[in-house]
């Protein structure tokens, strides 16, 4: 395993060779920073109430507004500037792709290494209760707790972090056993290094990169299926759109020409997606050939 | 076979979670009467409606009379059709396991030779859009697939239909529509909506198996006593990389049937998702419960099946070693 | 106009050629010679018609099945099954039953039957339909001879006639023992309709023939299959595509180009429904109301009226009614929807007046606004999320920020239960202005089942006094006439902010025609050729 050990220039060296993976890399870089920068960038607040007039509803892009704003990329049923939209439609998903993914990582992370370190019966619990979330598609276990629990965006997060921790707690308990069982550990061991430190030193160093580039196409996986869900009418509130429920919303009005409203937050999604897995998929290549 | 017993137990102890979940979650959201009832109602129907239901007795005492009932294989009443809600499930199965086994079949066939192509000749342009195509088919969210497909091939070109299932014909006594040219126009668009994804992931793992194996030694040593190269991938590749990517067809499936829910609801399609969605609209109980039980044993049976036939692959495994 | 601009980069040419396209294509429609498919938006629970009042059951029931009284296109009162019905005294109502009506087994429609039928809302095990709403005033029937039926009712009252339209009439024979599994295998489906039961596939389908001995004028089809399409723009696609003749509410999305196109002939009118927002009047302290700063308002703003003009002057229903419902709405001022019973055409729509609100607020102690939650559902109206958006943007513009709550109708229908709501949005469609004025202005009272749908608990004794004297009139005349004096008023008040009433459209072959319904309702036997 040479992740733990190459220098990252010359990680960056061999990625950069893949000519698709560095575009990928760049355009995901660039949909970060808008997402990062979007109250900035955008011509408009879409969440700002006072700023959307109803009047300039389902323009076609580049029309002019009453107030002489171009509408670049047109405006939604509310008079929403589609560019501004996408842009915290793209926060939104990015913010909540990232985060459901971090918290189910350090979940299943510290699920994993507890089950490694035990063993025994509470070994046995975590992977039974692993077993059992894995055997329930994601779609339906998230359907179903957000269709208990209401909309918003911290109940989205709340049921993405539930349908993805399982996996991880797999994955880290098996790369924590394998490395528990190496010699320089029972050497640690027999120096009286304490336990906690084995862990936190030794083993989660070799275990953490192959889980991190599993985390980052799970991230697309969170942001398509948030989009998914907000189709259902289940994500998140409308008055604060992420990608997903844009294009939900402009659903209705495809079959009227008026592509803009759901087109173009649909190639947004598409773009994020997309870049997200490609890197991830030249990561992947790159530190751990052998997981695909 | 005590591994099926356990796995059965452990099924039905996450059933009575879930189960336990939906009842204090429909509880905590509110009437299911407020919903269903004729508005002009009044507050005296309202409380009729409800004790008649037995909805205004306390959450355990709901959730007991539920338990008992189920132990008998009673899971109740749809409060929205008068029907026993495991009949309304059954009674909807049958559309959706179609969709989902022929989207199944459609990832499989075309996965698995396009997933073949792509790891033979990595560098090629061919396996590069091939490539391509599978990271898009990841992207891409089902409704906009379905919305689109609806509108090129239904709308545009008039080839299929928009909606619906087509007519069915009794095979050994249960509805299919897969048999009927008709049924099979109607099958053709959702389907393969619903197999884009398990396609773009088949085409990886294919892939990726292939790549892998083209590296063994088995190979190199069929390719030394001069096979051609076809006969090398029909007789070494082929064979072991067809094991995982069984297991994993076999496994998606579940998650096929879960994803049909937004298939259903784009192509009309009566499916017991769609019913999902419905009832969860009107807060309709028995039935969301009565779902949950019947895709857990559905899962059960697939994960079977799938035990199973990875045995028959593999020779090395014998049944009950896993 | 979008066109011209799509036509900037090569992808957006493709993307918006392929959606003109959809527009206009429209393949030919090989139709067999006289049959007909209709494409309904709501999911058809059950076929028992007197399991669950929701109108997708209905429409499909009132194919098979007839009531006493019915309506016509504008919601009056016209004969059904009974040909005449008349009050005797102020507790008595006779109805004279039409002779020679067969149901579908062959066998003739008797008082015995119509009694039956009116009995059996109290009787059907585990319905949460509240049919029995309708019966309620009844106090006994009695059966004079196989065609006259009297009704006496428990007090005076005058809307029977309106309440038996919703009681549709079974066959006592078939339905006496029947429970619902009965009804969907089509066993106890006999009714006197115009329409049989052929064959249902549940959630997809019903199919259904002519009943060659009804009464009425045999309709055009021989066969009718109506088809349950709930996702809008499949709908749309479907009857673009020719595969349904008809379809019912045309998604306002897609009326602009279904209008335009000239092989689809559109029909549409005033809805019974109305959208309105109700107001917290009861409380002090209204959950979701504050001032700018957050915190607790001395008084309840909604108490007083200059407020609540206030917020109808600062909503612009026209913007509302044009651009966010494309034209399928109707700026309301009144309880109930024009030409309905009790409708006042004086009454006209406050228009949009920012600034006058502003002055009123201003006026009322409130010159910077103050804090609202406005809530609603975001899957039951037309648009009801997008209206919800509307309102909010147009109040926050005159000083009351306002922030949208919409959540699917099971929650916040639970919500609302909890009263945890004081300004929410709602939808009522109804005959009578008297009707409405029960259940949603009355102030609650369980015992006289008032005020069931009044989240505001606005409460005024003398609105209700003329609703009690409108509903316990006989005389329809008189009832009209008080029912509209006491509607009046209550909207003069603002006992909630009228918002617009629905339009509700239908989108057919260009060679049918379907005379719009204000109650919503699709009837195959009212489709004809052009």
């Amino acid at each position: 395993m040479i992740a733990a050990t190459a220098p990252t220039g010359v990680l960056a060296a061999s990625y950069a060779r893949d000519r698709i993976a560095l575009i990928a890399f760049w355009l995901l870089l660039v949909l970060l920073f808008a997402a990062l920068a979007a109250p900035w960038l955008a011509p408009q607040n879409p969440y700002d109430l006072a700023q959307l007039d109803i009047l300039d509803a389902k323009l076609a892009p580049g029309t002019q507004s009453s107030a002489g704003l171009t509408y670049w990329l047109g405006t939604d049923d509310q008079g929403r500037d589609m560019l501004s939209a996408i842009l915290y439609g793209l926060r939104i998903s990015v913010g909540v792709g990232i985060a459901s993914t971090a918290l189910a990582l350090a979940l299943g992370l510290t699920a994993g290494m507890i089950a490694a370190r035990a063993g025994g019966w509470i070994d046995g619990l975590i992977m039974r209760i692993v077993d059992l979330q894995l055997s329930f598609p994601a779609i339906l276990v998230a359907l179903i707790l957000l269709a208990l629990t209401g909309q918003g965006i911290d109940r989205i997060i709340l049921a993405l972090v539930v349908v993805q921790w399982a996996y991880y707690a797999r994955t880290v308990r098996a790369a924590a056993l394998v490395e528990l069982r190496k010699e320089y550990v029972e050497a640690a061991v027999c120096m009286g290094v304490s336990e906690a430190r084995i862990l936190l030193s030794h083993v989660l160093p070799n275990v953490l990169p192959p889980v991190m580039v599993v985390a980052t196409v799970q991230i697309a996986q969170a942001i398509a299926l948030e989009a998914t869900l907000s189709f259902l009418g289940l994500g998140l509130p409308i008055t604060e759109p992420s990608l997903g429920l844009l294009i939900a919303n402009g659903y209705a009005h495809l079959l009227s020409g008026k592509y803009w409203i759901s087109f173009f937050p649909g190639l947004a999604l598409l773009a994020t997606i997309v870049a997200i897995n490609l890197v991830g998929d030249r990561l992947r290549d790159l530190l751990n050939p052998r997981l695909g | 076979m005590t591994y099926v017993l356990r796995r059965l137990a452990w099924s039905l102890a996450t059933l009575l979670v879930m189960s336990l979940l939906v009842f204090a979650g429909v509880y905590a959201i509110g009437n299911p009467v407020d919903l269903l009832i004729n508005p002009q109602a009044d507050q005296a129907e309202i409380a009729r409606a409800t004790a008649l239901l037995g909805l205004d007795r306390p959450l355990w005492e709901q959730y007991w009379r539920f338990f008992r009932g189920a132990l008998g294989g009673d899971l109740g009443i749809s409060f929205a059709a008068s029907v026993p809600a495991i009949t309304l499930i059954l009674e909807r199965m049958p559309a959706t396991l179609e969709l989902a086994l022929t989207a199944m079949l459609i990832a499989v066939t075309l996965g698995i030779p396009l997933g073949l192509l792509a790891g033979l000749r990595p560098r090629s342009w061919l396996a590069r859009s091939i490539m391509a195509l599978s990271t898009v088919g990841f992207a891409l969210p089902t409704f906009w697939v379905g919305l689109m497909l609806i509108m090129v091939f239904s709308v545009q070109l008039g080839w299929l239909p928009t909606t619906g299932r087509g007519t069915t014909v009794d095979v050994f006594g249960i509805p299919l529509s897969m048999f009927t040219v008709d049924g099979l126009r109607h099958l053709l668009l959702p389907a393969t909506t619903l197999a884009l994804f398990k396609l773009a992931l088949l085409i990886r793992l294919t892939r990726a198996g292939t790549q892998d194996a083209m590296l063994q030694d088995y190979v190199r040593y069929a390719r030394a006593k001069g096979l051609s190269e076809s006969a090398v991938v029909r007789s070494h590749v082929l064979p072991n990389i067809l094991i995982p990517i069984v297991t994993v067809a076999g496994l998606e499936l579940g998650s096929l049937i879960a994803f049909a829910i937004v298939t259903e609801t784009v192509f009309a399609w009566p499916g017991m998702g769609k019913l999902l969605i419905d009832s969860i609209n009107v807060l309709d109980r028995p039935v969301i419960v009565a779902y949950l039980l019947a895709t857990v044993c559905l899962f059960i049976l697939i994960n079977l099946l799938v035990d199973l036939l990875y045995a028959v692959l593999d020779p090395r495994v014998k049944s009950g070693t896993t | 106009m979008g066109y011209a601009c799509a036509m900037k980069s090569a992808t957006l040419i493709q993307a918006s050629r392929l959606l003109l396209c959809a527009l206009i294509a429209v393949t030919a429609v090989q139709a067999h010679a006289a049959e007909l498919r209709i494409g309904l938006s709501g999911e058809v629970t059950s076929l028992d018609p007197q399991f669950l009042a929701a109108q997708p059951n209905l429409t499909v029931a009132r194919h098979i099945f007839e009531s006493l009284t019915d309506v016509d296109p504008q919601t009056r009162l016209i004969p059904g099954l009974a040909e005449r019905w008349r009050a005797i005294d102020a507790t008595t109502w006779e109805f004279n039953l039409r002779r020679g009506v067969k149901f579908h087994d062959g066998s003739p429609f008797t008082a015995e039957d119509a009694a039956f039928s009116l009995a059996r809302p109290l009787s059907i095990k585990g319905s949460p339909g509240g049919f029995a709403a309708y019966v309620r005033a009844i106090a006994s029937t009695t059966v004079v001879d196989t065609h006259t039926l009297r009704v006496k009712t428990k007090y005076p009252y005058g809307a029977l006639p309106e309440d038996l339209n919703s009681i549709l009439i079974v066959s006592k024979k078939h339905a006496l023992n029947a429970g619902p599994e009965d009804f969907d295998s089509g066993r106890a489906l006999v009714g006197t309709g115009p329409y049989k039961y052929l064959r249902y596939q549940r959630g997809d389908r019903l199919e259904l023939t002519r009943h060659e001995q009804w009464w009425g004028k045999a309709p055009a089809w021989d066969k009718v299959t109506l088809r349950i399409v709930p996702a809008d723009p499949s709908r749309t696609a479907a009857l673009l595509a020719g595969e349904l003749d008809a379809i019912e509410h045309v998604p306002s999305a897609d009326i602009k180009n279904v209008n335009k196109n000239n092989k689809l002939n559109v029909t549409q009118t005033t809805s019974w429904r109305t959208i309105l927002l109700h107001l917290d009047q009861y409380r002090t302290q209204p959950p979701g109301v504050s001032d700018l700063n957050g915190k607790p308002l001395a008084a309840n703003p909604f108490m007083d009226l200059r407020v609540r003009r206030a917020i109808s002057k600062a909503i612009n229903r026209t913007a509302i009614a044009e651009r966010v419902m494309e034209g399928l709405a109707v700026p309301a001022a009144n309880i109930v929807s024009p030409g309905v019973f009790g409708y006042n055409s004086a009454l006209k729509a406050e228009p949009y007046d920012a600034e006058g609100a502003k002055r009123l607020l201003a006026e009322a102690g409130y010159p910077h606004g103050f804090r609202v939650t406005l809530a609603g559902p975001n899957n039951r109206y037309i648009n009801d999320e997008q209206v919800l958006q509307t309102v909010a943007q147009l109040l926050t513009r005159v000083g009351i920020q306002t922030r949208v709550e919409a959540a699917p109708m099971s929650a916040f229908l639970g919500r609302v239960r909890k009263e945890e709501t004081s300004f929410a949005l709602l939808g009522w469609g109804s005959f009578a202005a008297d009707l409405s004025l029960r259940s949603l202005v009355a102030a609650p009272n369980a015992d006289k089942g008032y005020g069931a749908w009044n989240w505001g608990r606005y409460a005024n004794p003398k609105v209700e006094a003329l609703m009690e004297q409108a509903l316990g009139s006989v005389d329809r005349t008189k009832r009209e006439a008080l029912a509209r004096e006491a509607g009046t008023l209550a909207m003069q008040d603002l006992a909630f902010i009228p918002l617009h009433h629905q339009v509700v459209s239908w989108a057919m072959r260009a060679n049918l025609n379907y005379v719009p319904r204000t109650d919503e309702f699709t009837f195959a036997h009212h489709f004809t050729p052009r």
